[in-house]
């Protein structure tokens, strides 16, 4: 009943080369559905149209939400083949669910970064602002990575916020912010940087800042393990990680 | 034989259906009820007081009752004049507002709730002027949320009135008016407690969807425990970090609503 983890390094009879193709992707086909956590939406929209690309009969469904969601999703039974998740908590509720001990891989990491609307309306300038009870702040509700790394930055400045709403994941939290609704939110670099001009992004210190990790493994439900395999090893693989790069993650 | 014996109960085989339509029949009510074993198997049944004991819970339960019962009051205020000008009165257009009018029934709550923060946010078409003038603030308030339970409710009281309306006899109201009652004398004494029964009926879905409303909230009101976070976004929220909790959240709004049918199953949804 619970989803099983499968040994995705393990299984892997073969490696990849450093172009990134699964030198056993000849002739991969079928439809792989991953589970994938909301903030990685760009990220995982780019490499899955890549791995379609080099693979023409693959077809990728992906499911994006918030990590706990997915998580809850999959310890009930919901059919993914491959889970992403941007914390290492959510991740470990999967893993621990597995029969076969497995590590998943790392795959990249990210910061967090004060979302605020186009033109700083509220003239927010770092974490303190958001103890000031005139202004709406929003967070990503707590259980989702976003929220729980937003609150430990907030704890490491010594700032308690005065919380206008929880959001129940980074995309929710950045449609209200974009929207002028709210005044600042805390979400990932990337987010603020998918965003093009459409919202404004105010740098937190290193000294606060909280490193979010990535995290990806096969899961046993899955239809197809090799086709499974091949997805996270071009995931994890150089040409993976230029995408990555590309839009604001930082390498494993 | 009198012509009533025809067809009558009286005779065994009449009344007796299909075999197939007794086991799709069977096959749809355990589709219905299944979901809630599901439920009740899950339950913590052991913390369930300790869980229901919480302040997440009674916070939920408080603003529940608070918009579900605010946004009935707002669309009987808001939605009888509604159904009366649509049930009586003609001008062009009116099949069209008729149409608008109920199509928060079946646009997703969440589209609804997206339409309403572009209306009636803080940056909104009539939300700035609002937050400008008098420093109105719905995004993010318990207020909010009243507007995105009424928004999505208020259609199912509109179109109960609106029927009942139309099939009135409308010769009480004209008798009264030859009587020399005024019409707001005639709308208050004769036409309120001809629709009364159905208005009520309309009131008590309303209420129920209001009560269950989840997208258009989380989507305009935002989710803040104690000012914006109702049962069902409670629950939602719940399932992704603390499942037991939100069981037993589920199961408070199962017996609520369970309550409230067996209430008003003999009044307002008749049964043989």
């Amino acid at each position: 009943m619970f989803a099983v983890v499968i040994a995705s390094a393990a299984l892997a009879g073969c490696g990849d080369d450093d172009n990134g193709r699964a030198t056993s992707g000849e002739g991969l086909s079928g439809t792989l559905t991953v589970f994938a956590a909301a903030s990685l939406t760009d990220a995982f929209g780019a490499l899955s149209d890549m791995f379609e690309e080099q693979h023409p009969g693959v077809n990728i469904e992906i499911n994006f939400a918030g990590s706990s969601s997915l998580a809850g999703s999959i310890l009930e039974g919901a059919p993914a083949d491959v889970f992403a998740s941007a914390d290492e908590a959510n991740m470990r509720k999967v893993v621990d669910a597995a029969e076969s001990p497995v590590k998943p891989k790392l795959f990249a990491r990210n910061l967090l970064e004060i979302a605020v609307p186009k033109g700083n309306p509220a003239e927010v300038t770092g974490l303190g602002n958001f103890a000031d009870p005139y202004l709406l702040i929003g967070l990503c509700s707590e259980g989702v990575p976003c929220g729980n790394l937003a609150r430990q930055a907030l704890d490491k400045a010594g700032v308690s916020p005065a919380l206008d709403t929880n959001e129940p994941d980074v995309r929710a939290l950045l449609t209200k912010i974009e929207a002028g609704e709210l005044d600042a939110g805390i979400v990932y670099r990337t987010d603020v940087a998918a965003a093009g001009g459409a919202v404004g992004g105010v740098s937190i210190p290193r000294e606060h800042n909280v490193v979010a990790t990535y995290w990806i493994v096969g899961l046993t439900s899955a239809n197809d393990a090799e086709l499974a395999t091949a997805f996270i090893d071009f995931v994890v693989s150089n040409a993976g990680l230029e995408i990555l790069n590309k839009l604001g993650f930082l390498g494993p | 034989m009198t012509r009533r014996d025809i067809g009558s109960s009286s005779n065994p085989t009449a009344g007796r259906p299909p075999r197939f339509i007794v086991v799709i029949a069977a096959a749809a009510a355990i589709f219905v009820v299944l979901p809630l074993f599901g439920l009740l198997w899950r339950a913590p049944w052991s913390d369930l007081w300790s869980l229901l004991g919480r302040d997440v819970v009674w916070d939920a339960l408080r603003l529940s009752l608070i918009t579900s019962v605010s946004a009935t009051a707002a669309s009987i205020l808001m939605g009888v004049p509604l159904a009366w000008v649509l049930a009586r009165t003609s001008f062009p257009g009116r099949s069209l507002l008729r149409a608008l009018v109920l199509l928060p029934m079946i646009l997703p709550p969440v589209v609804g709730g997206a339409a309403l923060l572009f209306a009636l946010g803080r940056r909104g078409l009539v939300g700035e002027w609002l937050y400008d003038t008098f420093g109105i603030l719905l995004p993010f308030s318990t207020a909010g949320a009243i507007v995105a339970a009424t928004f999505v409710a208020m259609p199912f009281l509109v179109i109960s009135v609106e029927a009942a309306l139309r099939s009135v006899d409308r010769r009480y109201e004209e008798a009264a008016v030859t009587l020399g009652a005024s019409r707001w004398t005639v709308f208050r004494r004769v036409t309120l407690p001809m629709i009364a029964p159905s208005m009520a009926a309309g009131a008590a879905l309303c209420w129920a969807r209001a009560l269950g409303e989840f997208g258009a909230t989380i989507t305009f009101a935002g989710n803040l425990q104690g000012r914006t976070q109702t049962m069902p976004l409670a629950v939602f929220l719940a399932l992704e970090n603390d499942r037991g909790a939100a069981i037993a959240l589920s199961l408070v709004l199962v017996a609520i609503s369970l309550a409230v049918l067996v209430a008003l199953r003999d009044r307002w949804f008749a049964t043989p």
